[in-house]
């Protein structure tokens, strides 16, 4: 498998702060692949830096093999960035500012591709619309259509989904996914981890400015999330020896985090040990939200930092 | 089209669709210039026995109104798009800095010209000055169209505000423009200022340009445009390395 994306060593200083802190990243053609991370974590900056709008303070960046500052042509046609902010130019039509977007990549007759993107991303009835009457969510699919009007084969996209409704939302991943079926390599960031779990094979995660996790989608869940079980017992209340393994107890539910399956029988032991009745039990599924919670708060004390 | 003639095209575009406010209005207001200045200076002033004020004044007007024109459209197409954040799509495809340099100094030679011709054909109905040389005059307008449009550039980009770039204007262009000899012959300046002028390349501009109208001048346009060159040389290396920097653009 070829490389889409190559981060090597990367450091961006914005003033005292260090936005970017070595980053080391490696995306492979192909892949579906989510950079998560709170509120300024260094997601936009080190998309920014790929895409050649920011420059790194030291460090390299290859897009498709093309060195994003050498061969910044080739390495520009290789991509398509969805930026995170709603800019457009007020003087075009939508159907305008794709025409004249194709045109900087120096493509003439380009009509039909741009007639399928407005219409994969539902554009139809406003393709001869001023970009200034459009709302939030219409300018947002401008800006994915734009994205891809010279077919690039790494497509970034920085919060696709911000401000956008359920059904657009819907039909939007449907077009990613099948443009990542087609051999197109996918990045995004969101803020929705749902998305990201269902959508990526791999993700980063980022917090002040560095990798802290980089790994499979799967595994993260199954290593780190652990997995929660909910019981209502009677009587209604946990024996001594569960109370550490406890987090919370509502409505007569108890929910307790075990780390593996076999815990289940000790805390099934406990319960029977002191005559306590399972009403009812269910073993809920870890998901990337947690994992994403616990990374973010034990950041610090996690000892299988980034690979 | 490739890339560059996108950008130009689109540039283009921008002054066109909103035409009555940059090229009408300054057609407009140079020729009310003209016709204050001409109807209450007429009486008083001759600059040569066959030259009226009036007459004289023209191409000076003319080569003031491409200038600030030039400068105008480049440096405001620039920072609308950077204010608004929508240069990215420009920074983001293959472009070259050395196309978007061109295309933003093209678009604002156009511009100029095209004022200027306005002006022109009015002036030309009304007050019938003579014409020398179509060369010289089409070297000098195009020579400090580009110098202004490549100026414009780099204010644009310096710019981080429209107040800034208002300023610009308002503190360095005008009264360059207005010091270059628009509305005076340099001989006729105390020697100290006839000194100073000689130090704002304005003054070669409108001198020169003159010169195609007249077939005289202060000093002589092989040197008024030699000297253009020099800055235009000069003003295009830097934008150039400003823009290959990625200067405050790309940080
Ligand atoms: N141009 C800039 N000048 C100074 N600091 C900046 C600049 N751009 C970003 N930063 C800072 O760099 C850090 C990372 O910002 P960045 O936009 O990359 O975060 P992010 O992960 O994309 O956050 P979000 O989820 O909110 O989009 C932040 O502390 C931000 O304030
Ligand atoms: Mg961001």
């Amino acid at each position: 498998m070829n490389t889409a994306i190559e981060v090597r060593q990367v450091h961006k200083h914005f003033g005292a702060l260090h936005a970017l802190n070595n980053i080391d990243l490696e995306i492979s053609t192909g892949e579906f692949f989510a950079l998560l991370g709170p509120n300024g974590a260094g997601k936009t900056t080190l998309i920014n830096i790929i895409a050649g709008l920011t420059l790194a303070s030291s460090g390299s960046v290859r897009v498709m093999g093309h060195d994003v500052i050498a061969e910044y042509r080739e390495a520009r046609r290789m991509l398509g960035v969805v930026p995170q902010e709603l800019v457009f130019d007020p003087f075009f039509t939508v159907r305008e500012t794709l025409v004249f977007q194709s045109g900087y990549f120096g493509i003439k007759k380009n009509n039909r591709w741009i007639d399928e993107i407005i219409h994969h991303l539902d554009l139809s009835d406003k393709a001869d619309t001023n970009m200034r009457s459009l709302s939030g969510g219409m300018k947002r699919r401008v800006l994915v259509a734009q994205a891809l009007v010279h077919k690039p084969p790494v497509i970034i996209l920085d919060e696709p989904t911000a401000g956008v409704d359920v059904e657009l939302r819907q039909s939007l991943w449907r077009f990613i996914k099948q443009l990542n079926h087609n051999g197109h390599t996918i990045v995004l960031t969101t803020h929705y981890l749902e998305e990201a779990e269902a959508l990526c094979n791999r993700v980063a995660m980022l917090k002040n400015g560095s990798i802290i996790v980089l790994d499979n989608v799967r595994n993260l869940i199954s290593n780190i999330a652990g997995y929660r079980i909910r019981l209502q017992l009677s009587p209604d209340t946990i024996p001594v020896a569960l109370q550490p393994l406890t987090i919370s107890h509502d409505q007569g539910y108890y929910v307790l985090a075990i780390e593996e399956y076999f815990q289940l029988e000790n805390v099934m032991a406990v319960l029977r040990s002191t005559q306590t009745q399972v009403l009812e039990l269910q073993i809920l599924q870890p998901d990337l939200e947690e994992v994403f919670v616990k990374i973010m708060h034990g950041a610090e004390n996690l000892e299988f930092v980034s690979v | 089209m490739n890339g560059f003639l996108t950008l130009l095209y689109k540039e283009l575009l921008r002054f066109w669709k909103v035409g009555f406010q940059t090229l009408f209005a300054p057609i407009l207001s140079t020729l009310l210039y003209l016709l204050i200045f001409s109807h209450v200076l007429e009486e008083q002033a001759r600059v040569s026995p066959s030259v009226t004020y009036t007459v004289f004044l023209i191409p000076g007007l003319v080569m003031m109104a491409m200038l600030q024109n030039a400068f105008a459209n480049s440096s405001s197409s620039l920072i609308q798009s950077t204010v608004s954040g929508n240069h990215i799509f420009m920074l983001l495809s293959p472009l070259s800095y050395q196309e978007i340099f061109t295309a933003y100094v093209l678009a604002s030679v156009v511009r100029g010209l095209i004022v200027g011709l306005g002006i022109y054909v009015v002036a030309v109905v009304f007050f019938e000055p003579p014409l020398y040389s179509l060369a010289w005059i089409i070297a000098f307008a195009l020579m400090g169209t580009a110098l202004l449009g490549a100026l414009g550039i780099i204010a644009g980009i310096w710019a981080e505000k429209f107040e800034h770039l208002a300023a610009l204007q308002n503190f360095a262009i005008l009264p360059l423009t207005f010091l270059s000899g628009v509305f005076y012959t340099i001989s006729s300046l105390p020697s100290f200022w006839r000194g100073l002028s000689y130090l704002n390349p304005f003054f070669y501009m409108v001198d020169g340009f003159r010169y195609g109208f007249f077939h005289s001048s202060d000093v002589s346009p092989y040197l008024s445009l030699g000297i253009l060159m020099v800055c235009f040389l000069a003003v295009s290396w830097w934008t150039l390395r400003m823009l290959k920097a990625g200067y405050k653009i790309r940080k």
